[in-house]
């Protein structure tokens, strides 16, 4: 079942004037439920307006989002219920934060949404154990949150209106790799528990390649590629032709292919490249 | 919200760009002052004429300059739709209790002229003339008040911060209300008081932001040696130049020119 | 030559009234920490957020002065040097946000701000700025206002205001953690740039494994103590123990190290994608 499809979006900003600028530019395609969906390209390549028009909160030149099959502009005073279904996590989502304490914090977005008292504390306990926030820490101050835990409470706030789909622009930037892996794995957890659409928008390869298993490639405003994750590193000549690089395993092996050993294409991570060569080697009988 | 023409600097290549910005500033208070003063349709042509040659030389585009109008363009038309109808003497038309006079027509097209001039110079101004510049030139104008124990050197280095910052908080204001949306915060609908109350979760995060912003700042101007104004050169150094002087004269002659139009011409008013 | 001398520094974020009795109890931000660094290296600090490296960075330029131990820059010991703008403008920092370190809202004043600060001539401030914004590569947008670049720009014309005080050395705190790749590869070339042709000491403090590999030496921190140091070569080969404080390693010498535990004849890790294939190549074809 596609649970977001979205047909010959378009959004133009300053249009009739000089500075007319395509942001997005005749984009089409359908993200099936349960798909995690890497969104990649260079800054300025129309990644932040595309999900943007997908909760509303940029409203399309022209074309049309579904989201569950409702085109979501058929009514626009009842854009705000899709904001819910859509959950979007910004850039820097710490920034956001304003509540007395965590819990309060997190319960902003439910509570827009007039649930009971009861289901609120329920959404609110739920999603910080995804983003593995303790009771100790839901009472504190989110100010007095070191910087990976704010941002893990940032996405629990949109993780609690319990969206259909959950998009997160860049939720790893200025992490180090300890909060980076940790805040991944938790977001790929949430997917698999859940079952839910996620989108990472996100300018590491390497994450993507470890999570996603769609990748879509915008491109100066345009779709340019929208494949299963293997498929889309596999190319990795026309990745290079818009700047775009695959991780760096990949570039080895493809190098390595070249140059005639016998390894498949599109190979993602470490561990899968050490099992293909070392089963290359006892195949040849050197291992 | 982040285009706001007025007060934004255009860079281009133009004499009036390479003025001293303190000539700039005192001819502009001049003109302030000489707008008022002009007492016959005859200095005002002169003032007219002349707010409009420095627009045209400024090579800044004219849809810059018709954009800072647009944003006063309702003050215009009610004060003088106000000065029209207020006008003495005999109406030339009337209907209900309002009555067009000719001395309303003149007032109205007198007050007219000076809004548009006086935005029109002040834009001048402020798109030929980096933010900067005019924060110096002013720091370097108010230079005698420190006798008077006023801190210039730190109220122009408030004033290049805060321009320095004003996008900046823009575009995080925008940012932030955008992420409130997107939890589905309700900015747009309701009362007075639901709107203001929807403001928090906006000002908020945007006066954390801005204080973190300013601590940051703080170290960074301390590891670049700041120390306060002494001590402090400028890799700018203003001078009077020969095209300064000519416009100091050109200012001058505009003034004598209006002085004399209001002595010795009839008033047509 | 030694540039920068650290000799057991330990240091602990404390508040004003806190007696002396709390300051040894107090959680040290540093503990006793040593390193130096020669003039003309290029000294990669890594290490997770929280593990002291930042505040190294600060005592660098003696924004912080360490409660023991010495650090001696250039010969100077920052605690004993009444000016401390002797040692700031030997040693220029460089943050990780580059919109809160800009003050001015045309590029070329903003990097005329330091030299202006340190009282330099007018015309020496001018060549200084252009020279400066041409190491960046930068000079083009020198009348541009800096909300109109990208965040690298920006990075970049931050490092240019730094180097326009001419110091010998330049410390950079996470400089490319807020940026794109784009931006992150413009900045790390300029850093390399400026290392290389002018000689200009670097200290780059990261997390950013890729970004160390190509530094003269490495000193990796954890829980505010130095865990290890050495050349690049000689710090990502400890494997272990890099993984056992959970930080990262280039994927290709990860791929190296996994490799070599099967079975496979690899001497030395590699930490760049070329030697890498190289080296593999020579092993398995």
């Amino acid at each position: 079942m596609s649970s977001i499809k979205v047909e010959n979006l378009c959004c133009t900003y300053g249009a009739k004037t000089p500075f007319e600028r395509h942001a997005v530019k005749d984009v089409s395609f359908e993200i099936q439920k349960g798909d995690f969906v890497g969104l990649i390209g260079h800054t300025g390549s129309g990644k932040s307006t595309l999900v943007s028009m997908l909760n509303g909160l940029i409203k399309p030149s022209s074309g049309k989002v579904y989201v569950d099959s409702v085109d979501i502009w058929q009514k626009p005073k009842e854009i705000r219920k899709f904001r819910f279904k859509v959950g979007l996590v910004f850039q820097y989502p710490e920034y956001q934060l304003f509540e007395e304490t965590v819990e309060k914090d997190i319960a902003f977005g439910p509570s827009n949404m007039g649930l009971s008292e009861e289901e609120i504390n329920k959404r609110v306990l739920n999603a910080a154990k995804f983003v593995g926030l303790t009771d100790e820490m839901l009472k504190k101050s989110p100010f007095d949150l070191s910087g990976g835990e704010k941002r893990r409470a940032a996405i629990a706030g949109v993780i609690a209106m319990d969206p259909d789909v959950l998009i997160l622009d860049e939720p790893t930037a200025g992490l180090d790799p300890v909060g980076r892996n940790v805040l991944l794995s938790q977001i790929s957890q949430y997917q698999k528990a859940r079952n839910n659409t996620v989108i990472l928008v996100s300018h590491s390869m390497e994450d993507v390649a470890r999570v996603c298993n769609k990748v879509m490639v915008m491109n100066k405003g345009e779709m340019f590629m929208f494949d299963k994750t293997q498929e889309i590193f596999a190319r990795a000549d026309e990745l290079n032709s818009i700047g775009l690089r695959v991780p760096q395993i990949t570039r080895v092996t493809d190098r390595l292919r070249e140059m005639g050993l016998d390894l498949p294409k599109g190979i993602l991570t470490v561990d899968k490249a050490v099992l293909e060569i070392t089963e290359l080697l006892k195949k040849e009988g050197r291992l | 919200m982040r285009d706001i023409a007025f007060g934004q600097y255009y860079p281009a290549k133009s004499v009036l760009h390479r003025l001293d910005p303190r000539v700039k500033i005192l001819s502009l208070t001049a003109f302030l002052v000489l707008v008022f003063c002009t007492s016959n349709f005859y200095s005002l042509a002169l003032v007219a004429t002349t707010v409009l040659a420095i627009v045209l030389m400024s090579s800044v585009p004219l849809r810059l300059y018709f954009k800072s109008l647009k944003m006063i363009l309702f003050i215009v038309l009610i004060t003088s739709l106000l000065n029209l109808f207020y006008g003495t003497g005999d109406p030339i038309y009337q209907f209900w209790i309002f009555k067009v006079t000719l001395s309303g027509i003149y007032n109205a097209i007198f007050v007219t002229v000076r809004i548009i001039c006086l935005i029109l110079v002040s834009s001048a101004l402020t798109f030929t003339t980096s933010p900067t510049d005019l924060t110096d030139a002013l720091e370097r104008l108010m230079k005698p008040l420190t006798i008077f124990k006023i801190k210039v050197h730190e109220i122009a280095m408030m004033m290049t911060i805060a321009l320095r910052f004003v996008p900046l908080l823009l575009e995080e204001t925008d940012k932030i209300m955008s992420a409130q949306k997107a939890r589905g915060a309700d900015m747009e609908s309701g009362n007075l008081i639901a709107r203001v109350k929807a403001l928090i979760p906006v000002l908020i995060p945007l006066f954390v932001s801005a204080f973190r912003r300013a601590y940051e700042l703080a170290v960074a101007m301390e590891c670049r040696c700041y120390q306060g104004g002494q001590g402090r050169t400028r890799m700018k150094q203003l001078r009077l130049g020969a095209r300064d002087y000519v416009s100091m004269g050109v200012i001058l002659l505009v003034i004598c020119g209006v002085v004399l139009c209001n002595v010795l011409l009839p008033s047509v008013r | 030559m030694e540039f920068i001398t650290a000799q057991n520094l330990t240091f602990s974020y404390i508040d004003e009234e806190q007696t002396q009795v709390n300051i040894e109890k107090a959680d040290k931000v540093l503990d006793d920490v040593s390193f130096t660094v020669k003039k003309g290296e290029f000294v990669a600090l890594l290490g997770h957020n929280g593990c002291g490296k930042s505040t190294v960075a600060k005592h660098l330029n003696a924004m912080l002065l360490p409660h023991s131990g010495k650090l001696y820059v250039n010969d100077i010991d920052t605690a004993l040097e009444d000016d401390e703008f002797t040692v700031r403008r030997m040693v220029g920092l460089v943050l990780q946000n580059p919109d809160n370190q800009l003050v001015a809202s045309i590029v070329e004043e903003d990097v005329a701000f330091g030299p202006e600060n340190l009282g330099i001539e007018p015309k020496e401030i001018r060549v200084r700025v252009d020279e400066a914004l041409k190491a960046v590569d930068m000079y083009e947008y020198r009348n541009q206002p800096p909300h109109k670049l990208s965040g690298g720009q920006k990075q970049r014309v931050a490092i240019a205001g730094i180097i326009a005080m001419e110091p010998s050395c330049i410390v950079l705190d996470e400089p490319t953690a807020m940026l794109d790749p784009k931006g992150r590869e413009e900045v790390m070339s300029t850093i390399k740039k400026l290392n290389r042709e002018k000689g200009i000491t670097v200290v780059l403090i990261t997390h950013y494994m890729d970004e160390a590999v190509d530094a003269d030496r490495v000193i990796v921190m954890d829980g505010g103590k130095i865990l290890t140091s050495g050349t690049p070569q000689e710090v990502f080969s400890q494997v272990e123990l890099l993984k056992r404080h959970r930080l990262d390693i280039p994927q290709v010498t990860e791929l190296c190290y996994k490799l070599r535990a099967c079975g496979v004849n690899i001497d030395t890790l590699s930490l760049h994608t070329d030697d890498c294939v190289n080296k593999l190549a020579e092993v398995l074809l």
